[in-house]
């Protein structure tokens, strides 16, 4: 406003206190732009201050910090900004430290099993099998193929059948059958693994008799589990397939099934590639179904049709669960082999990003 | 889609009879024919293979259903024999699920709704990458880290709070307690419970968001008002799939537990029971005979409760894909 509004206290009655007319705030006051980062690093070094100076345990330190940066920030906002803006800001520092906290555990696995497994990371561990070995050296060569071999076979199985009904599921499903499906296949991916492996077990049982221990009934447990993860990733991909591709193809006269096969999965392979890639990632560091149907071995066992194979992660839960005296050999080698299994496991998932990156269809922008 | 069905060509055809139909009947093919019977019949295979494993796990077990109860370990037959068994495994699950469902519900709020854009993607991978670190790593992680750790805590938990049924003591000197199972389980089930509910709350209606912030809601009130209803069936169906991973997880418990029997609800001692899934994992490999029935049928229990829990949460899922007014 340009003209100042006219004033009372210019001819005050005489005796009379002046009025002061308050003009009512609009907005409420708010925190100084860099208030909170400037609160928490404040806070966080205190915590290191604690952690370093005073030999704190850190998670005590990290506590204090956290809680002592929380009340801060909410008390000062409470004062100036209100009890909403404050409850706002409690929140946020509740869900991120909640965010971080889910963070420790990936931390620290991944640290312990760097740490404690690139002891055994060596030629020798990839170059033999434990066949007489009792104390240190030894490897797991025989682990590392038999986990190749089993998880490979499971892969044969479950990609032509997962494929099939995905395109079942999004080409030709309709009605009742369709939804059986849909919903029977969300409710194996929730099968526990060592009931997959029993079933395996049971199965090879009424054919080969009791105790029976084979590579392949590994596989069949493991199919079980992947199965699913491969029709529920590939029936999101061929979802995406355009519809227009179809009829376009449709519309030449093209049977169905050549659509299918040559219009239909082409364009979607990238991503099923990647499903297909992400579900061997899942079940290659199984445990369970293995010990059960595939049981362990010290030599090579190269055949799948053929007794007992080792595979890495039984081979890491055997080596950790049947030490020797001393125990420490065993310990090193069943970290090793942990180690080379999480290395696996993110290079297919690695493998996995890749491939969609790099196949997948080109659209123009 | 459907239309192997071709139109008469005016030009090129005689004029079609009086009363024939407009259409020519579909064209079946050969190939056509075989291959979606492939497709129906991988199907249906699928629909088999679970019947399957249901039908052969009660096969397998029925001796053990009827076996005298002298020979069942311990001696009381198979129900005292898998109740305590099942009675582990409830509550690692449920300690699990109560440690695992409200850090879900943070994380994925965090990720949608607070972190930076272009963090969240890189984040949810980092999330994502805890679901792929195989569970015997898990295992032996909680056993080698996780465990020393808790062992100070679990002390001042029974001098303190030991009143409590839950921390009653003694307190173990190894760390290997019902508390710890269920931290490492809450862990292991915090990807996949996440992964659902972030989904549901990424579909959450903009235009609500953006209705309540522009009544002047803060972030807080937004997501009260608009987030969590809507993703409300979505928790709780997340962490349902959740609970069913926790009940049926192996080797985990296996390592990090030194079962001795019994049912107590105490978490922090070394007195607790075992869970089914790692009973069946540590017995199975030296049992024999009807020691195998007998474990089979443990883990038909396991199955159903399994299944139960995953029909359930698939089901409160599904639900919302009806009625969540996104569509």
């Amino acid at each position: 406003m340009s003209t100042s509004p006219p004033s009372l206290d210019k001819a005050p009655e005489p005796g009379e206190p002046p009025v002061v007319l308050e003009r009512p705030a609009l907005t409420h006051g708010s925190l100084p732009r860099r208030a909170a980062p400037l609160a928490l690093l404040l806070w966080t070094a205190l915590g290191l201050a604690l952690y370093l100076g005073a030999d704190l345990n850190p998670v005590v330190a990290g506590l204090i910090a956290a809680v002592g940066y929380t009340v801060v920030i909410c008390g000062w906002s409470r004062s100036v900004e209100g009890p909403r803006k404050a409850h706002d800001r409690l929140v946020t520092a509740i869900v991120t430290g909640a965010f971080l906290v889910a963070l420790l555990p990936l931390v620290s696995v991944l640290g312990a099993v760097l740490s404690r497994g690139l002891e055994r990371f060596d030629a020798d561990f990839f170059n033999n099998s434990m066949r007489g070995v009792v104390g240190e050296g030894g490897g797991a060569h025989h682990a590392l193929m038999g986990t190749l071999i089993v998880t490979g076979l499971a892969a044969l199985i479950s990609v032509p059948i997962g494929l099939l009904t995905a395109i079942y599921l999004v080409e030709y499903g309709r009605g009742a059958l369709a939804r059986y499906i849909t919903f029977f296949v969300d409710v194996m991916t929730g099968i526990p693994s060592i009931v997959a492996g029993l079933f395996a077990y049971a199965l090879f049982e009424l054919f080969f008799g009791a105790g029976v221990r084979m590579g392949i009934m590994g596989s069949v447990a493991l199919s079980v589990l992947m199965i699913p993860v491969v029709v529920r990733s590939t029936e999101e991909m061929l979802k995406l397939v355009p519809n227009e591709l179809r009829e376009a193809s449709m519309a030449l006269a093209v049977p169905k099934w050549r659509t299918v096969l040559k219009v239909v999965l082409p364009t979607a392979l990238a991503g099923i590639a990647t499903g297909v890639t992400l579900a061997i990632a899942r079940v290659i560091g199984e445990t369970a179904p293995l010990l059960v149907t595939v049981g362990i071995t010290s030599s090579d066992n190269f055949n799948p049709f053929d007794d007992r194979m080792a595979t890495l992660s039984v081979f890491s839960y055997n080596q950790y669960a049947t030490p020797g005296i001393p125990p420490e050999p065993f310990l090193d080698r069943a970290w090793a082999a942990a180690f080379t299994l999480i290395l696996v496991v993110m290079a297919l998932n690695l493998l996995a990003r890749l491939i969609s990156r790099l196949f997948a269809p080109k659209t123009r922008a | 889609m459907s239309s192997s069905t071709e139109l008469r060509h005016p030009e090129n055809q005689p004029p079609p009879p009086p009363g024939a139909p407009l259409f020519d009947k579909p064209v079946s093919r050969l190939g056509d024919k075989l291959f979606s019977s492939a497709a129906t019949g991988a199907g249906v295979l699928i629909l088999v293979i679970l019947a399957g494993v249901a039908a052969f796990l009660v096969v397998e077990a029925w001796p053990a259903l009827w076996a005298d109860p002298e020979e069942v370990p311990g001696g009381d037959g198979i129900v005292l024999y898998i109740w305590p068994l099942l009675f582990g495994t409830l509550l690692a699950a449920f300690f699990a699920l109560l440690i695992a469902a409200p850090l879900a519900v943070a994380i994925a709020l965090f990720i949608t709704h607070y972190a930076p854009r272009r963090l969240a993607t890189a984040l949810g991978y980092v999330i994502d990458l805890l679901a792929a670190v195989p569970s015997i790593i898990f295992g032996l992680w909680g056993l080698s880290e996780l465990a020393p750790l808790t062992v100070e805590p679990t002390r001042w938990l029974e001098d303190n709070l030991g009143f409590i049924p839950l921390f009653e003591g003694p307190a173990s000197t190894t760390g290997r307690t019902m508390l710890v199972a269920s931290i490492v389980l809450a862990v292991m089930i915090l990807p996949i419970t996440t992964a659902v509910i972030r989904e549901a709350f990424l579909q959450t209606p903009r235009l609500h968001e953006e209705a309540s912030l522009a009544l002047g809601a803060t972030r807080w009130e937004m997501i009260r008002m608009s987030v969590l209803p809507f993703g409300r069936s979505s928790i709780i169906g997340g962490s349902m799939l959740g609970l069913g991973r926790a009940l049926g997880e192996t080797m985990a418990v296996a390592i990090v537990l030194s079962p001795s029997g019994g049912i107590t609800f105490n978490m922090i001692s070394n007195g607790n029971p075992s869970t089914i899934a790692a009973n069946i994992a540590l017995d199975f490999p030296e049992s024999s005979g009807l020691d195998i029935n007998i474990l089979i049928a443990s883990g038909l229990v396991l199955f159903a409760v399994t299944l139960l829990v995953n029909m359930a949460a698939r089901a409160v899922i599904n639900r919302r894909r009806d009625f969540s007014g996104a569509n």
